[in-house]
C-alpha cells in the first residue's frame, strides 16, 4: 500500500495517497476546486489557471527534519503569499490549503474575466448551456459584467467541421487543450492540435482524413465549453428537457455503461433517443465510449423496423397478422417439426432471451446453436478473468498478450485500457499477422503467417524470447484472443492454446489474470453460458433441421446459406432481414434499448440494463415472445419480466448464483469522483447510480483445471492469394448500418490488399474488383493499404462477403471478362 | 583597461580562428578537465567561482549542475542561444566573434554533467551564425577536440546546433526543450526542473551562452580569480547590451559593481543630443523601469542592488530612455511585443496581453485615457502572480512601473500598489 | 511519392543524424525549413511528406507552422524584408524607416510588391538593437541580416534584386 498523507483543505482534514494532486485531494474531501484544463484522467497542464489556491507548507527544522511548532503546539505553516495551481501540486503531509479566501476568490474572478473577454456569451443558443463548466463557474466565481468592450472581441468561425462527427465553434473555445491532450495521451490519435499562438490560438486538424478517430465523441464530453459538439446532437435539444436512462452498449463485448438521454420529440410525439453518453464504470469503460457506441443508436428509431408479426399466406407472401395468429402458427409449426428442431441465436440477445430460447429448444428436444465463428466460450468460463479483476489495476508485474486481434477495431475500449496498462508499466505482447495500432504501445511484437496463431502462442510457453519470459515471469497474465483471419477450427485451437498457457504458467483462476475472448457481439459469452454452442460444430444439423427458430441472426444476409429450403422457419428480428424474408413467421422483437435484461461481457461481468424508450409498434421482448410460444406448446416457461427470468438463471446456472438483482444494482464510490451537476472536474460523463454489475468467478477460481488437448485444424495452403476474414469497427452490420451519423464513416470496401498485390492483379484502390473464392465469385470495392502482408487479401466481416475462414482466392479487375487472361 | 574575458575578440580580433584561440590557451581547460579532473571537481570549481546564470534569472550555475539526477541517463546539455529579449544582443556577439570560447564552454559543461551530446538552440534568425558554428564544430571534430574518445580517454562528446523558428518564448528553458523535441514551444509546468526532467524527459542542464563562455577562463585561472572580479553578491564580469537613446550603443563588458553612470556616460557616450536621461530598463522589455536619479546612477550594479532599485538586472540589457520618449508610447511597444510572443498556453497571459494591447492603444490615442489607464493598471495587476511562466509576468512589469513611477505622464489617478 | 525525401535524401539523413534515433520528431523544425526552400512557404504537400518521414501526424507538423513566425503558410514575395520595429530599434528611428520604405515601395507592411519580389513585414526584436534601423531578409534558402540601414541603401538593394530577377527571366 502506498504512503498516505494528511492535509487540511479549507479546514477539512483529508488523508490521501501520496502524490495525489491537490485538486483531487480536495474532491475527496468533498470540496470542488474549479478547473477548466485539468482532467483527472489526464496529465495536468496548468494552463487555465482557474484552480488557484493558497498553499501553506509546514516548516521543518533544518537539523532535525521535524515540524517546527508554534507556541500552542500546532505546526508552523509557511504561506508564500502567491496563489498556486491546485492541479499541479501534489498533496504533502501537513499542507494547509485555502480555497475560500478573498485573495483566492479574487484570483478566480480575474481568471474568469480574462476568459470571458474572448467568449461570445451565446449561452442561449449553445448546446452546452446547462452543463457548461464556464457557465457554472462564472455563476459561482465570475464577475457580473465585463470591462472588455464587445468591439474588441475577435470574431472567429462558429461552425467548423473538424470531421464528419465533430463541429468546432472557435469563439467558444477557451484553449484548455483537453481535446488535444485526450487524442494524444489517451488514444494515440494526435489528429487535433493548436494552430497560431497567443490570442489567435485555435484548434485545428490538418490530418487526412480530418478528425478521424474512433474516440472523437469523448472530446465533446470533456470540452468544458460548447466549443466541440457532435453532429447528431448539436442544436437538437436542451439538456434540461431530457431524461437520463442508464443503459449498456450493444455493439461489442466490452459492455460499456451508457446513459441514454431521451426526450419526447416535438415533431413525432415519440420519446426518442437524443444522445448516448458514457456512464462511469471504472472497471469497464471508466468514463469513455467509442464513437460506434455513441453514434450507432438509430437501430431503435429506424423506419424500417418490424412493427407487427407477419406470416406467410397462401400466395407465399408475408403479411401482417395479430400476435395471437402468429403465435398460434408458430406453435403449430414447431409441434409438427418436433424432434428435428434447431434454435439459432445471435449475440445481441440478452441472457434472459437466451435462457428462454434454450428452455423452449430443450422442451422441443432441439439443437441450440450460436451464430458465431469464434470458439472458446467454455474456456473463458473456465479460465476467464478471476473475480475481483480490473484491467485498470494492471501495471508493473503484469503481462498482457493480445493474440490474433486488431483490438482497437474489435473492442475499442479494451484497446484503450490495454494501452493505459502498458503505460503504467505492464508488459504488452502483441501477436498478429499484420501490424495493428496495438503494436505502437507493445513491448514485444510477434508477427506470424495467417494460420499459425496457435503455434505462435504455444511457442511462448517453451521459448526463451523476451515475450516468453515476460509471460513466464508475470505476476498477472491477461490474454485477449480475437478472430483475425481464423475459421472456427483455428479459433478453437487458439483459444485452447491460450487457456493452456494460463494454466501452465499458474495464472488460471487468479485475480487480474485470465482469458478474454474478443467476441464479435455484445453477449456472445452469455450465449455460451446459457448453453448455446457455435453452429460450426454442427453445420449438418442446420441442413437436416425440419424446424428452425432463428433469433437475432441473419445467415442468409451474410451469404452463409442461400436457401433455407422447406424448413418451417420462425424468425425473431428487428428488421425484415434476408433470413426473415424466407420465414414462415416473422416475430417483431424489441431493440435492446426498449427492453430490460442482462449481458455478460467478455470479461464475464454480468450487467443489467433497463428500457430507455417505449417499445415501437407491437414489438415484444424476445424472452416474452418465447414464453408465449412455450406456453402454447404446453411447456412450463418462467413468465413475466426479465427480472423474473433472471431469478431462474440465478437458480439454475451455478456460475450465475451470485447474479442477483441486489448485487447487480450495487454501486460504490469510484475514483475519480463524479458529482452530478458539477461538470468542470470530469465533463459530462454520468455518475453510475444504476449498478456496476457482477463479475463471475471462472471455474478455475473454484477448482483446479488441467491443460486441454489442442485440436487439430487444417493448415492453410498458401499457393495463391489468401483471403482472410478480419474485423473493422465501422462495418455494415445490422445495428450500425442504419446510423445516419456514422454513415459517412462506415467502410465501403470489401477487400484490402497491399500495393504490390494490387499491382500484380492490375487493380487500384477504390476500384470495383472481383474476388474468386473457390467456385464463387464476389464483386466489391478494393482498398489498397500499405501494411497488409504479401499474398493476403483482407476481407472485412459484415460487408456481404461470405468468408468464414481463410481461403485461396484470386483477385482481378471487375470489368475484365474471363476471356481476357 | 583590463583585458577582456568574454569579448576577447576585441583584444585578439582573429580569436575565432582555432590556431589563434589555441595560442591564447584555448581548449586547454577542456582538455585538462577531461584528462585530469573528475566531473564533480569541475562542478565544484564552478560553484566556488560564484558564476551565476547570465540569461536573466541569475541562478548559481554550479548549483544547477549539481541538481542533475544521476540515477537516470543519458544526460544532456543545452546551450540557450535563443537571444530574443528586446534590448539584448550580447550572446550574438560572443558567438559571432569569439565562437570557440563559447563552444569550449559548452564542452566543459557537458563534461561536468556527464553528457555525451549537447545541443545549441539558436533562434532561427541567427541563420548565418548557425552555419558558421556548424563549420566550427566540424573543425573541432577534425582537430580531435570534439568527438569520440577525447584526449585518449573514453569520454565522447558531440555538439549539434538546432535552429528555432521565431518564438521569444523558446528562450524560456522548458519551452526551449519542447521546441527542441519538435513541438510547439510552450513552457512546461515546473517542477520538475530540467535537471530532473529535461530534454526527452532526461536530466538536462540548460545554460545561457554568456554563462557558458565564462567557463574556459574560470577553469584556466581558477575560481578565486573569478570570484575576485565583481561584487560580493555577484562575481565576475557581465556583458551589458546598451541600446536606446545613447550615443554609442553596443556591448560593454564590465565587472559587476560598475555603475549606470559609467556605462551610460563613460562607455556609452551619453544621451543623444545631450537630452536628459529619464529612465533605464536594465533587463530589456521585461524590465521594471527604473526612474533615474543621481543616487541610482552611482549605485554599483549587481543582482542585489538592482533589486533594491525596484528592478531586476536580468540579462543586463540596458535600454536607455530619455526625456523625448513618452512612457505611454513605450509601454505600447513592450505590451505589443509580449502580446505577439505570448504562446497562448495560460489564460492570464494570452488574454491579458491582448487586452492590455487594446488599452495601451486607446491611451495613446487619448480615447477616454484616464479610465483606460486605471483599467490597464487593474488588468496588469490581475495578471500578476497567475501566469504559467515568466513571460506573462514580464509583460506587466513595464506597464505597472511606468504608471507607478511616472504618474505625471498618465492622465487620471491610479491607486498605485507600489506606494 | 515523397518528393521531399527524393529530392533531399542526403540533407534529410544528416538532419536526422543530429538526434537520437528514437527522437526523430526533433527533426521536424529543420525539415520544415528544408521544405520551405522550394517556394518560400510550407506547401500542403510538405506536411504529408514530413509526417511520413518522421512518422508523426500531419496535424503535429502543421501545429508548428502556425506557432513559429519564420514558417509561412502563404506565398509571399521572393524576398521577405522583415523590419524590426521593436522597442530598441524604434528608439532609433525604426518606425520612421519602415514608414518611408513602405511609401517608397507603395505597399503596406504585410503586403507584397506587385512584381512578387518583396514582402515587407514588421517583426519583433532581432537582437540587433544597437544597429537600428535594421532588417533581416528571409528567402526560401535562409536569412541574412542588414544593419545600420537607410531607406536609400535598402532601395538600392531592392533595385539590385530586381535586376537579378529580370536577368533571370531573360536568360530563361
Amino acid at each position: 500500500m502506498s504512503k498516505q498523507v494528511t492535509l487540511t483543505i479549507d479546514d477539512r482534514e483529508v488523508t490521501v495517497k501520496q502524490g495525489t494532486l491537490l485538486v483531487d485531494a480536495a474532491k475527496q474531501a468533498g470540496i470542488a476546486i474549479p478547473v477548466f484544463c485539468y482532467h483527472p484522467k489526464m496529465e495536468p497542464a496548468g494552463m487555465c489557471r482557474m484552480c488557484l489556491v493558497e498553499v501553506g507548507r509546514p516548516v521543518r527544522d533544518r537539523d532535525t527534519g521535524e515540524f517546527v511548532r508554534d507556541e500552542d503546539g500546532s505546526p508552523k505553516i509557511n504561506f508564500t503569499g502567491n496563489l498556486e495551481t491546485a492541479c499541479t501540486i501534489p498533496a504533502a503531509e501537513g499542507m494547509v490549503v485555502k480555497g475560500m479566501t478573498e485573495k483566492v476568490q479574487a484570483g478566480r474572478r480575474d481568471i474568469l474575466e480574462f476568459l470571458l473577454t474572448s467568449h461570445p456569451l451565446d449561452c442561449p443558443t449553445c448546446d452546452k448551456g446547462g452543463e457548461c463548466s464556464l457557465q457554472d463557474l462564472t455563476m459561482a466565481y465570475g464577475p457580473g459584467e465585463s470591462r472588455f468592450p464587445l468591439a474588441d472581441k475577435i470574431q472567429l468561425g462558429k461552425h467548423i467541421p473538424l470531421g464528419d462527427l465533430i463541429y468546432l465553434d472557435q469563439e467558444r473555445c477557451i484553449q484548455c487543450g483537453r481535446c488535444i491532450r485526450f487524442q494524444e495521451e489517451l488514444v494515440d490519435d494526435p489528429v487535433l492540435n493548436f494552430y497560431h499562438r497567443g490570442r489567435r490560438t485555435d484548434i485545428v486538424t490538418y490530418s487526412d482524413p480530418p478528425f478521424d478517430s474512433y474516440w472523437s465523441g469523448n472530446t465533446t464530453d470533456i470540452c468544458p465549453v460548447g466549443a466541440l459538439t457532435t453532429a447528431d446532437f448539436r442544436f437538437e435539444a436542451r439538456i434540461w428537457e431530457m431524461d437520463q436512462k442508464p443503459s449498456l452498449c450493444t455493439h461489442c463485448p466490452v459492455g460499456c455503461n451508457l446513459t441514454v438521454d431521451v426526450r419526447r420529440d416535438p415533431a413525432s410525439g415519440q420519446i426518442e433517443i437524443q444522445r448516448v453518453m458514457p456512464r462511469q464504470n471504472e472497471q469497464v469503460n471508466e468514463i469513455w465510449i467509442c464513437d460506434k457506441g455513441r453514434f450507432a443508436h438509430q437501430f431503435t428509431s429506424d423506419p424500417d423496423r418490424l412493427l407487427t408479426p407477419l406470416i406467410r399466406n397462401e400466395e407465399g407472401n408475408l403479411h401482417p397478422v395479430s400476435w395471437d395468429q402468429a403465435l398460434e402458427r408458430v406453435a403449430t409449426g414447431l409441434k409438427w417439426k418436433e424432434d428435428q428442431m434447431m434454435t439459432l441465436v445471435g449475440g445481441r440477445l440478452t441472457n434472459e432471451d437466451l435462457f428462454q430460447l434454450r428452455h423452449l429448444n430443450d422442451g422441443l428436444g432441439g439443437q441450440a446453436a450460436l451464430y458465431s465463428q469464434m470458439a472458446g466460450g467454455d474456456l473463458v468460463a473456465e479460465v476467464g478473468l478471476g473475480k475481483g479483476s480490473n484491467l485498470g489495476d494492471l501495471g508493473p508485474g503484469s503481462t498482457i498478450l493480445v493474440a490474433a486481434s486488431d483490438l482497437e477495431e474489435e473492442a475499442p475500449v479494451w484497446w484503450m485500457r490495454v494501452k493505459a496498462a502498458s503505460e503504467r508499466g505492464a508488459v504488452l505482447v502483441a501477436a498478429n499477422p499484420r501490424p495493428t495500432k496495438t503494436d505502437r504501445c507493445a513491448d514485444h511484437i510477434l508477427r506470424y503467417p495467417y494460420g499459425e496463431e496457435a503455434e505462435t502462442v504455444a511457442g511462448l510457453l517453451k521459448g526463451r524470447s523476451g515475450a516468453a519470459r515476460a509471460i513466464a515471469e508475470a505476476e498477472d497474465l491477461v490474454i485477449f484472443y480475437g478472430n483475425e483471419g481464423q475459421g472456427y477450427e483455428a479459433s478453437r485451437a487458439l483459444a485452447q492454446t491460450c487457456a493452456n498457457l494460463l494454466s501452465e504458467t499458474g495464472h488460471a483462476g487468479k485475480k487480474n489474470s485470465g482469458l478474454i475472448a474478443v467476441w464479435p457481439a455484445a453477449n456472445t459469452q452469455g450465449a455460451w453460458d446459457m448453453g448455446f454452442r457455435p453452429l460450426a460444430e454442427n453445420r449438418e444439423a442446420l441442413e437436416n433441421a425440419g424446424g428452425l427458430y432463428i433469433a437475432g441472426a441473419d445467415p442468409v444476409g451474410d451469404g452463409l446459406v442461400e436457401e433455407l429450403g422447406d424448413k418451417f422457419l420462425v424468425v425473431q428480428e428487428l428488421y425484415l432481414t434476408e433470413t426473415a424474408r424466407q420465414a414462415d413467421v416473422v416475430l417483431p422483437a424489441q431493440a435492446p434499448t426498449e427492453k430490460a435484461g442482462t449481458y455478460t461481457s467478455g470479461e464475464r461481468r454480468v450487467q443489467r440494463f433497463d428500457p430507455v424508450v417505449p417499445p415501437r409498434g407491437e414489438t415484444l421482448p424476445d424472452f416474452e415472445i418465447v414464453s408465449k410460444v412455450g406456453a402454447l406448446l404446453g411447456l412450463e416457461m418462467p413468465n413475466g419480466s426479465a427480472d423474473a427470468v433472471l431469478i431462474k438463471i440465478e437458480r439454475q446456472k451455478p456460475d450465475y448464483a451470485d447474479v442477483t438483482l441486489t448485487e447487480l444494482r450495487k454501486v460504490r464510490d469510484q475514483q475519480p469522483i463524479i458529482v452530478p451537476g458539477e461538470y468542470a472536474y470530469i465533463g459530462t460523463a454520468y455518475k453510475n447510480t444504476f449498478g456496476l454489475g457482477v463479475q463471475l468467478a471462472p471455474f478455475a477460481q473454484r477448482a483446479k483445471t488441467t491443460r486441454g488437448d489442442i485440436p487439430e485444424y487444417p493448415s492453410i495452403s498458401r499457393d495463391g492469394l489468401l483471403a482472410v476474414p478480419v474485423t473493422r469497427l465501422y462495418d455494415r452490420g445490422v445495428m450500425v448500418a442504419c446510423s445516419d451519423t456514422l454513415a459517412p464513416r462506415l467502410i465501403s470496401y470489401q477487400f484490402v490488399v497491399n500495393y504490390e498485390e494490387a499491382r500484380k492483379a492490375q487493380v487500384k484502390s477504390g476500384e470495383e474488383v472481383k474476388l474468386k473464392l473457390g467456385d464463387q465469385e464476389v464483386q466489391g470495392l478494393l482498398l489498397v493499404e500499405g501494411n497488409v502482408p504479401d499474398g493476403v487479401v483482407l476481407v472485412p466481416r459484415s460487408m456481404g462477403v461470405p468468408l468464414l475462414e481463410p481461403a485461396e482466392a484470386d483477385l482481378r479487375p471487375a470489368l475484365r471478362s474471363e476471356g481476357d487472361d | 583597461m583590463n583585458p577582456y574575458i568574454l569579448l576577447r575578440h576585441r583584444d585578439f580580433p582573429a580569436i575565432h580562428q582555432l590556431d589563434v584561440y589555441e595560442e591564447q590557451g584555448g581548449f586547454k581547460s577542456f582538455q585538462r578537465a577531461v584528462t585530469s579532473l573528475e566531473p564533480q571537481e569541475v562542478t565544484e570549481i564552478v560553484k566556488e567561482s560564484g558564476l551565476r546564470g547570465r540569461g536573466g534569472a541569475g541562478f548559481p550555475t554550479g548549483l544547477k549542475w549539481s541538481f542533475m539526477d544521476d540515477s537516470r541517463w543519458p544526460h544532456y546539455v543545452v546551450a540557450n542561444a535563443d537571444e530574443s529579449e528586446p534590448g539584448t544582443f550580447k550572446d550574438r556577439e560572443i558567438m559571432e566573434k569569439n565562437p570557440l570560447q563559447f563552444l569550449e564552454g559548452v564542452a566543459i559543461a557537458a563534461y561536468a554533467v556527464g553528457a555525451n551530446r549537447a545541443y545549441i538552440y539558436l533562434r532561427g534568425e541567427f541563420w548565418q551564425l548557425t552555419d558558421e558554428l556548424d563549420r566550427k564544430i566540424a573543425e573541432l571534430e577534425s582537430a580531435g577536440l570534439l568527438g569520440d574518445d577525447l584526449f585518449g580517454t573514453d569520454y565522447s562528446l558531440r555538439l549539434y546546433t538546432h535552429k528555432g523558428a521565431g518564438a521569444y518564448i523558446c528562450g524560456e528553458e522548458t519551452a526551449l526543450l519542447e521546441s527542441l523535441e519538435g513541438k510547439r514551444g510552450k513552457p512546461r509546468i515546473r517542477p520538475p526542473f530540467p535537471p530532473a526532467f529535461g530534454l526527452y524527459g532526461k536530466p538536462t542542464v540548460v545554460n545561457n551562452v554568456e554563462t557558458l563562455a565564462n567557463l574556459p577562463l574560470i577553469l584556466e585561472r581558477g575560481s578565486d580569480w573569478y570570484r575576485g572580479l565583481g561584487t560580493e553578491d555577484t562575481a565576475g564580469v557581465k556583458v551589458f547590451s546598451l541600446s536606446g537613446r545613447v550615443n554609442k550603443p553596443g556591448n560593454y563588458e564590465l565587472p559587476f559593481g560598475c555603475t549606470l553612470r559609467e556605462l551610460i556616460f563613460e562607455q556609452g557616450g551619453g544621451i543623444i543630443d545631450g537630452a536628459e536621461l529619464k529612465a533605464v530598463m536594465p533587463a530589456g522589455a521585461s524590465s521594471s523601469i527604473i526612474r533615474v536619479d543621481d543616487q541610482i546612477l552611482d549605485t554599483p550594479l549587481d543582482y542585489a542592488s538592482c533589486r533594491e532599485m525596484g528592478s531586476d538586472l536580468g540579462s543586463g540589457s540596458m535600454i536607455i530612455i530619455d526625456e523625448t520618449v513618452p512612457m505611454d508610447w513605450l509601454i505600447q511597444k513592450t505590451v505589443d511585443f509580449f502580446q505577439h510572443e505570448s504562446c497562448g498556453k495560460c489564460t492570464p497571459c494570452r488574454e491579458g496581453t491582448y487586452w492590455m494591447n487594446h488599452l495601451t492603444g486607446r491611451i495613446q490615442q487619448d480615447d477616454d485615457a484616464a479610465n483606460q489607464v486605471r483599467l490597464l493598471y487593474d488588468v496588469a495587476s490581475n495578471m500578476r502572480g497567475k501566469c504559467l511562466c515568466a513571460l506573462g509576468e514580464f509583460a506587466i512589469m513595464g506597464v505597472l512601473t511606468s504608471i507607478d513611477r511616472f504618474p505625471e505622464e498618465f492622465p487620471g489617478q491610479v491607486e498605485s500598489e507600489e506606494n | 511519392m515523397n518528393e521531399l525525401n527524393a529530392k533531399y535524401a542526403q540533407e534529410i539523413e544528416s538532419i536526422l543524424a543530429k538526434y537520437p534515433p528514437d527522437q526523430k520528431r526533433s527533426a521536424v523544425m529543420p525539415l520544415l525549413f528544408l521544405a520551405q526552400q522550394e517556394q518560400g512557404f510550407i506547401q500542403d504537400r510538405a506536411l504529408t511528406e514530413i509526417s511520413e518521414i518522421l512518422e508523426i501526424e500531419r496535424s503535429e507538423v502543421a501545429a508548428l507552422v502556425g506557432f513559429y513566425t519564420l514558417y509561412h503558410d502563404q506565398q509571399g514575395g521572393k524576398y521577405r524584408l522583415q523590419v524590426c520595429t521593436d522597442l530598441g530599434c524604434a528608439l532609433r528611428g525604426a518606425d520612421e524607416f519602415l514608414e518611408k520604405l513602405c511609401s517608397q515601395l507603395e505597399i503596406q507592411p504585410g503586403e507584397t510588391t506587385p512584381d512578387g519580389l518583396i514582402t515587407i513585414e514588421e517583426v519583433k526584436c532581432l537582437a540587433a538593437c544597437d544597429r537600428a534601423p535594421m532588417y533581416q531578409v528571409q528567402t526560401g534558402s535562409g536569412i541574412t541580416y542588414h544593419e545600420n540601414q537607410t531607406v536609400e541603401s535598402t532601395l538600392e538593394k531592392i533595385a539590385r534584386w530586381k535586376e537579378q530577377a529580370e536577368r533571370g527571366e531573360e536568360s530563361r
